[in-house]
């Protein structure tokens, strides 16, 4: 369980996340959504962190990501990361992607490694790509590659940036595809993203970021139903 | 008591004269050679663009020789050649010739990576308002093309000056031949190769990094 | 005019010394890039990422490797580090000479290595639960390498062209043994012809391993 208190985050003088409270269950689906810039993505970095935070506190599964003396690095593998950019490694094979964190990160021996990542490649659907250098595959199968290497961690939970975003739009469906897929599989998501289409279909629930805060946060019928806020009404008139 | 400087021992006001007279004449030999070298350049990166395959099969590969042979052989080479050939050439035209030549070959791939760096679709165009082959040149390509390789031409007349210190090796006195030439007599070896230093830097560091200023604006 | 005779037989008979001498020709030059190559690194990641004394003394490593003679550096190792009472060996002094200017060059290489190597890489390793070594050694240096990679063959190629400045030094490389043998026999011109050939050789297989190894390694 990742458990938020009154987190507030500052860029220098921007306050970026103004007093950020939320708990993530156990195989929940959470889907944030909200207009560019208010805070979405950096809550992300600052729950694996990748950003530092200046007030409040994170737990992932009772660990205070921000204390002194927590071990990043072990704490990342249970949080597997996708990110906007897909940002595969270019001069690894879609195998050795998958496999290099396991091996080196994990320990694990290379055969295993091998299998671990060949299973993971399947699972996202790139079986037949294992010797494929990055720079041969689409937007849309770099981005799977990306899901696949960050499953080989085996993280109990996954965080996607704007993983669609990036993707020309006819690329668009299978990486929402093996989101839920995962989805399905009883993994526990946070998903910032613009596709509410995905949203409302798979998320248990959907948070909306506004200006740094939650604005509002309930199942997908709720929010999309009956919205609440303003700001929220307005959003999703711009969006439709 | 000699009028020394005080605070080295052996160093005496003459030897800094010595040393700036050294220092003048490696100014003089990579003047010559880097202004000789460069037209020269020009002209066979020219010719290794308009020639194509003659060119390639001949000039290219001779003037490649230039850049896999250790200068210092190169001088040493047409030193000891020039006398059997019937040329007697003293240490500073030998230096020079071989300067030059090596200057040259260094121009002539930038000079034809300027040239080529001008597109097709340009020179088509400069052609296509009737200017003629020479006029293109002189008002596209130079400009455009020059500006292209100005910084990388910049690099090698730096080079070829730091380089002229191994003319030293045919007796000629340029500044760190009458360096070490001072350092035997004087033991102050710290004293004189940082005063070495300090000209050779002096001259290459602003040029370079005024070049490089430059290069990003153009860049722009 | 060329009423000179030539005189080969010497230098064929010298020739097994001569090729032995190219060994260690080579042998030098790759010690020097491999040590160039790991203070390279270091100087660019100093002038990259930090602030204060050490990033101060790398620029000013690069800057004075690259804006003044190899030859000033090859004698400031020689007889300037005598001012501290240090005398290194001839292999040393061109060892230490070529290292610190091929270290100086490098950086600057890998500094613009390091620059197109996308922030988000090392982001995405580092969300995988890589430390920073594993990053920079797994996943970004690999990538810099091959930015790096046709400058680091050029490196290569100058680093064996500087060697030859051993013979100005008294170490015995291929120019130096060179050197020797043309005095003991007066053959100057025969030798150092011959010497050229090997050189231009070495560098040409130096220049086609690179390639042979580039095919290779970069499959991506």
């Amino acid at each position: 369980m990742i458990e938020i208190r009154g987190l507030h985050k500052y860029f220098g003088e921007l306050h970026v996340l103004k007093g950020i409270d939320l708990d993530v269950h156990n195989g929940e689906v959470l889907s944030v959504i909200g207009a560019s810039g208010s805070g979405k993505s950096t809550l992300l970095y600052c729950i694996n962190g990748l950003e530092p935070i200046q007030q409040g506190r994170i737990e992932v599964d009772g660990t205070d990501v921000h204390a002194r003396g927590t071990d990043l690095n072990a704490l990342r593998q249970k949080l597997g990361m996708v990110f906007q950019q897909w940002n595969s490694f270019p001069h690894l094979t879609a195998l050795e992607n998958v496999a290099l964190a396991p091996r080196i990160v994990r320990g694990l021996p290379r055969a295993e490694a091998r299998e671990v990542a060949e299973r993971q490649l399947r699972h996202v659907g790139l079986g037949d790509k294992l010797d494929v250098y990055p720079k041969a595959l689409s937007g849309g199968q770099q981005q799977r590659l990306a899901i696949a290497r960050a499953l080989a961690m085996e993280p109990r939970y996954m965080l996607f940036d704007e993983a669609t975003s990036a993707l020309d739009p006819e690329l668009v469906g299978e990486v929402l595809d093996t989101m839920r897929l995962l989805a399905e599989e009883g993994m526990t998501m946070i998903c910032v993203t613009h596709e509410m289409g995905f949203a409302r279909d798979v998320s248990d629930r959907v948070a909306f970021f506004h200006q740094g805060v939650i604005e509002e946060i309930g199942p997908p019928a709720e929010i999309f139903g009956a919205p609440a806020s303003e700001h929220l009404r307005k959003f999703l008139a711009k969006i439709r | 008591m000699e009028p020394a400087i005080s605070f080295f021992s052996g160093f005496r006001a003459a030897d800094l004269w010595f040393m700036a007279e050294a220092a003048w004449r490696t100014l003089l030999i990579s003047g010559v050679s880097i202004v000789i070298g460069s037209l020269l350049g020009i002209l066979f990166g020219w010719m290794l663009h308009e020639g194509r395959l003659l060119a390639s099969l001949t000039l290219a590969p001779l003037l490649d020789v230039f850049r896999s042979v250790p200068l210092i052989i190169q001088l040493v080479l047409f030193y000891n050649f020039a006398p059997i050939a019937g040329l007697s050439l003293d240490p500073f035209a030998s230096g020079a010739v071989v300067l030059t030549l090596y200057c040259a070959s260094l121009v002539a791939n930038v000079a034809r990576g300027g040239i080529a760096a001008v597109g097709q679709p340009m020179r088509r165009a400069a052609r296509s308002l009737g200017m003629t082959y020479w006029q293109d040149m002189r008002h596209v390509v130079l400009p455009i093309g020059g500006r292209a390789v100005f910084p990388s031409w910049v690099g090698v007349a730096l080079g070829v000056m730091k380089d002229s210190a191994l003319v030293s090796v045919l007796g000629y006195v340029e500044l760190l031949k009458a360096s070490q030439i001072l350092i035997t007599r004087t033991q102050e070896p710290f004293m004189i190769l940082t005063l070495a230093g300090a000209f050779y830097f002096a001259l290459s560091y602003p040029i370079s990094r005024y070049s490089a200023r430059l290069e990003a604006r153009w860049a722009q | 005019m060329f009423d000179y005779n030539f005189h080969w037989r010497p230098v064929i008979k010298s020739l097994p010394e001569l090729l032995e001498a190219g060994l260690v020709t080579l042998q030098v030059a790759a010690l020097s890039m491999v040590i160039g190559i790991v203070i390279g690194l270091g100087l660019a990641l100093a002038r990259l990422h930090l602030r204060g004394p050490l990033r101060w003394l790398a620029t000013a490593w690069v800057e004075i490797a690259r804006n003044t003679p190899a030859l000033f550096q090859l004698f400031f190792f020689g007889f300037g580090m005598g001012a501290w009472g240090i005398h290194l060996s001839p292999f040393l002094i061109v060892l230490a000479g070529l290292s610190f200017n091929n270290a100086g060059y490098l950086a600057e290489n890998f500094r613009g290595g390091f620059q197109a190597v996308p922030e988000t890489q090392l982001r995405a390793a580092r969300s995988l639960g890589m430390t920073v070594w594993q990053a920079y050694t797994r996943i970004v240096i690999p990538q810099v390498f091959r930015i790096v990679y046709y400058p680091l063959t050029n490196q290569m190629v100058w680093a064996v062209l500087m060697s030859s400045l051993g013979m100005l030094v008294g170490f015995r490389e291929l120019s130096g043994e060179t050197q020797f043998f043309a005095s003991r026999t007066y053959r100057i011109f025969e030798y150092f012809a011959v010497t050229a050939i090997i050189y231009y050789v070495i560098v040409k297989i130096i220049l086609g391993a690179s390639r042979l190894a580039a095919w290779r390694l970069f499959r991506y």
